[in-house]
C-alpha cells in the first residue's frame, strides 16, 4: 500500500520527462513509421495518398543505392565514432588531464569553440581550407610553396573530409564527459596507483579506462544514434555528392529536398524508418555488451 | 632502509608548505609526522613518494639521492585514509597489482598473496570488490598491497582516521607489530597524539611546514622543546600561566598574582628573563586539602580511569586529574599542590623551552 503510493509520487516526478519523450519521440517515430506506409508525395498531396503496405520497404530493398548508401553509412559512423568521437575525444581528454589544469582547461574551452559556431559558418571555414587552386589554405600555404601539385581537395577526399568535419566536432563532446569522469577518481587513487608501479601508460590503461565504463557506454551509445541521424555538415559540405550520401542525408533528399520537386515523403518516412529500428537495436546491443544493468545496480554495502 | 631528508621545501605558489625539514630516519625505525592539519605532513610524505616534486633540498634512500627518481622506482609502499583501493579490481587483484605490473608469474602471485593475506587476515575475502568490504577490512587490504612487494619504506597517510575508536586501537598496535616484525623503516602521519606517542620509535613534530622536534614519544613528552610542543603532546593538554621569577634566599620562587610556587633546585630555568611561562600537565597537580593554592572547581568530566577537573583560580582556568573515587563536585574547593620537578619553563615571546634547547 504505502510502496505503491511511493511509486505514484515517483511518477509524478518522471511526468515532465515522460510527456516531453511521448512528445518529441514517440508521437514522431509512430507518424513515421505511418506514413512510410503510405504512398504520399508531392502529386498525391496530403489528401489523395493511399496505405501502400510495405511497398516503400520493398522498394529500399531494391533500390540500387540502397548498398552504397548502407556501407557509406556504415563507414562513416563506425569510423567517425571510433577514431573521433570515442578515441580522440579519450584521448584529449587524457591528455589535458596530464597536463597542468590552466593549460588543459585552455586546450578543451578551444577545441569547444567549433561547437558554438554556427555550422554554416564551420563548414565554410573548411571549404576554404580545402578550396580548389589557386585558393585554399592548404594549396596555398603548403602545395604552392613547395612546388607541389595543388586540387580541389573537398571532391578529391570527400570521405576523409566529412569524418573530420564531423569528428573535429563530435570529439568535443567525448572530451567532456571523459574529463570529467577522470578529473572524479579519487587523487589518492592516482597517486596509489604510480606508488604501486604503474608508468603513466600503465596507469591509463589499469586504472584511468577501467573507470571510463559508464561514460565510454553513454558516449558509443549517444554518438552512435546521432552520427547516425545527423547530416547538417555533410549537407553542407558535399551535399551527398561524391560517395558521401549517407541514409539520412537520403532520406531528407527523398523526402524533403528532391532535385525534381517530387518530395517522396513516404518512401523518405520509409528510409527514417530504417534508421530507427537500427538505432535502437544497436542501444541494444551496447546496453548488453557493457552490462548496462550491473552499471546502475546499487552498491551492495552502504556504509564505509 | 635509512632515508634522509635535507632542507627539503615545497611551495604552493606563494605559501611554503614544507620549510627547509631536515631528518634523519633510521633503517627500521618507525617515525611518526605529528602536527596540526595543513602543517605539511602529506606533502612531505608525498615528495618522499616521488609524486611531488621539492623546491629546494635533497631526499636520500641509504646512499641514493632520489629527488629525480619515479614512484615506481622508489620500492616504496602507501596506505591512505581514504584507502585508496581500486574499485574496479577484487581485492586479489588489487593486492597483485605491482606484481602484475612486474610481469611476475600467476603462481607466485598467488602465493605471494597467500602470504600477505594470511599476515593480516584478509584470506576470505580475496574475491569480493572493495566496495563489499568494511573500512577495517579495506585498510587492511591497502596494506596488503603495500606490503607484497616487499618496500624499503613504508608511507602512511592517517590511515587510522576513517576507522571507529575501537578499530583504530586494535589496528594500532596490529601495524606496529607487522613493522616491528618486518622491520621496514616506515614513516606515519597523524594528527592524533596518541597514535604518534604509542606507535613511533621517534616523533617529528611539525608546524607551519617547519620541524619543530624529532626525539623518541617519552622525550617529547617529558623535554618538550617548545610550548607548541608541550600544548599539543599529552593528554589532556598541559596547564600554562605567566609567573614571574625571583631569588628568595637559595631558593627561587614562582610569583602568581594569586599564589606563590617554590622552584625546584633541580629545575630551573637556565636562560631568560624573569617574566616566563610556567607549564604544568594535570597528571602533576595534586589534591591536598592542606595547600594555601585554594581552586574551585567549574566541571567534572568523566574519562573512566580519572576524573578531570576544570577549575578556577582567580582568573585563571586550571585542569587537573582526580581519583573518581574521592568524588569531586562542581562547585567543591579544593587545594592543589603542584610538582615542582615537572614544572616546564618557556619564553613568553619565543615560546621556546628554558630547561631544554
Ligand atoms: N596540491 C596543493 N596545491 C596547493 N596547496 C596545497 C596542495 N597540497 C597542500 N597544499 C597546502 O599546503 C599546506 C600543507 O598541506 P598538507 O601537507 O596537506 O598538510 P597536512 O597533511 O599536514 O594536513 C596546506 O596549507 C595546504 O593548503
Ligand atoms: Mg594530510
Amino acid at each position: 500500500m504505502e510502496k505503491e503510493k511511493r511509486n505514484l509520487t515517483g511518477l509524478w516526478f518522471m511526468l515532465p520527462a515522460i510527456i516531453l519523450v511521448i512528445v518529441f519521440f514517440f508521437i514522431p517515430v509512430i507518424m513515421t513509421i505511418g506514413i512510410s506506409l503510405t504512398d504520399m508525395s508531392s502529386v498525391t498531396g496530403f489528401s489523395a495518398w493511399k496505405w501502400v503496405g510495405f511497398k516503400n520497404y520493398i522498394k529500399i530493398a531494391q533500390h540500387p543505392d540502397s548498398i552504397t548508401n548502407f556501407i557509406a553509412t556504415l563507414k562513416y559512423v563506425s569510423i567517425t565514432l571510433i577514431f573521433f568521437n570515442v578515441g580522440l575525444g579519450l584521448l584529449i581528454a587524457i591528455a589535458t588531464n596530464h597536463l597542468k589544469n590552466s593549460i588543459g582547461g585552455f586546450f578543451r574551452a578551444a577545441w569547444l569553440l567549433p561547437r558554438i559556431t554556427p555550422p554554416v559558418v564551420y563548414v565554410l571555414m573548411w571549404s576554404m581550407l580545402a578550396a580548389d587552386a589557386p585558393y585554399g589554405v592548404i594549396n596555398q600555404l603548403f602545395r604552392i610553396p613547395f612546388g607541389l601539385s595543388t586540387t580541389n581537395w573537398v571532391p578529391e577526399y570527400a570521405f576523409l573530409f566529412i569524418v573530420l568535419v564531423n569528428g573535429y566536432i563530435g570529439a568535443s563532446f567525448g572530451m567532456i564527459i571523459f574529463s570529467s569522469a577522470i578529473e572524479s577518481i579519487p587523487k589518492d587513487i592516482m597517486i596509489s596507483s604510480l606508488v604501486d608501479g604503474a608508468s603513466y601508460s600503465q596507469r591509463i590503461r589499469h586504472i584511468i579506462i577501467p573507470q571510463l565504463r559508464w561514460p565510454l557506454l553513454f558516449v558509443v551509445t549517444y554518438q552512435t544514434l546521432s552520427l547516425l541521424t545527423s547530416f547538417e555538415y555533410i549537407m553542407i559540405l558535399t551535399d551527398g555528392n561524391f560517395s558521401t550520401e549517407v541514409w539520412s542525408l537520403w532520406s531528407y533528399h527523398k523526402a524533403l529536398n528532391n532535385y525534381w520537386g517530387n518530395f517522396q515523403y513516404g518512401f523518405g518516412a520509409a528510409l527514417a524508418a530504417v534508421l530507427v529500428v537500427v538505432g535502437t537495436l544497436l542501444g541494444i546491443i551496447y546496453m548488453k555488451y557493457f552490462r548496462f544493468d550491473a552499471l546502475v545496480q546499487e552498491p551492495k554495502i552502504d556504509e564505509l | 632502509m635509512d632515508v634522509k631528508l635535507k632542507n627539503l621545501t615545497k611551495k604552493f605558489g606563494a605559501e611554503t608548505a614544507v620549510d627547509k625539514m631536515n631528518l634523519d630516519i633510521k633503517d627500521g625505525e618507525f617515525v611518526a609526522f605529528l602536527g596540526p592539519s595543513g602543517c605539511g605532513k602529506t606533502t612531505t610524505l608525498l615528495m618522499t613518494a616521488g609524486i611531488y616534486k621539492p623546491d629546494n633540498g635533497e631526499i636520500i634512500f641509504g646512499d641514493r639521492l632520489v629527488n629525480k627518481v619515479q614512484p615506481k622506482d622508489r620500492n616504496i609502499g602507501m596506505v591512505f585514509q581514504s584507502y585508496a583501493l581500486y574499485p574496479h579490481m577484487s581485492v586479489y587483484e588489487n593486492i597483485v597489482f605491482s606484481m602484475k605490473l612486474q610481469k611476475k608469474s600467476k603462481k607466485e602471485m598467488m602465493l605471494e598473496a597467500d602470504r600477505v593475506a594470511g599476515l593480516l587476515g584478509i584470506g576470505t575475502l580475496l574475491k569480493r570488490k572493495p566496495g563489499q568490504l568494511s573500512g577495517g577490512q579495506q585498510q587492511r587490504v591497502a596494506l596488503g598491497r603495500a606490503l607484497i612487494k616487499k618496500p624499503e619504506l613504508l608511507l602512511f597517510d592517517e590511515p587510522l582516521s576513517n576507522l571507529d575508536a575501537r578499530l583504530r586501537i586494535t589496528m594500532r598496535s596490529e601495524i606496529k607489530r607487522l613493522q616491528r616484525d618486518l622491520g621496514i623503516t616506515s614513516i606515519y602521519v597523524t594528527h592524533d597524539q596518541v597514535e604518534a606517542m604509542t606507535m613511533a620509535d621517534r616523533v617529528a613534530v611539525m608546524k607551519d611546514g617547519k620541524l619543530q622536534a624529532f626525539m623518541p614519544p617519552v622525550e617529547l613528552h617529558e623535554k618538550p622543546r617548545t610550548k607548541f610542543i608541550a600544548q599539543f603532546v599529552g593528554n589532556p593538554p598541559m596547564n600554562f600561566f605567566d609567573v614571574e621569577l625571583k631569588s628568595e634566599g637559595q631558593n627561587m620562587q614562582a610569583f602568581h598574582s594569586k599564589f606563590t610556587l617554590n622552584l625546584d633546585s633541580g629545575r630551573i630555568p637556565g636562560r631568560g628573563g624573569k617574566n616566563v611561562v610556567l607549564g604544568i600537565r594535570p597528571e602533576d597537580i595534586a589534591i591536598d586539602p592542606s595547600s594555601d593554592i585554594k581552586a574551585e572547581i567549574l566541571i567534572v568530566e568523566p574519562l573512566g580511569r580519572d576524573d578531570l577537573l576544570q577549575c578556577r583560580i582567580g582568573d585563571l582556568d586550571i585542569s587537573i586529574l582526580a581519583d573518581p573515587k574521592e568524588k569531586h563536585r562542581s562547585g567543591d574547593m579544593i587545594g592543589l599542590d603542584m610538582d615542582s620537578r615537572s614544572f616546564q619553563f618557556f619564553d613568553p615571546e619565543s615560546d621556546q623551552s628554558l630547561l631544554w634547547y
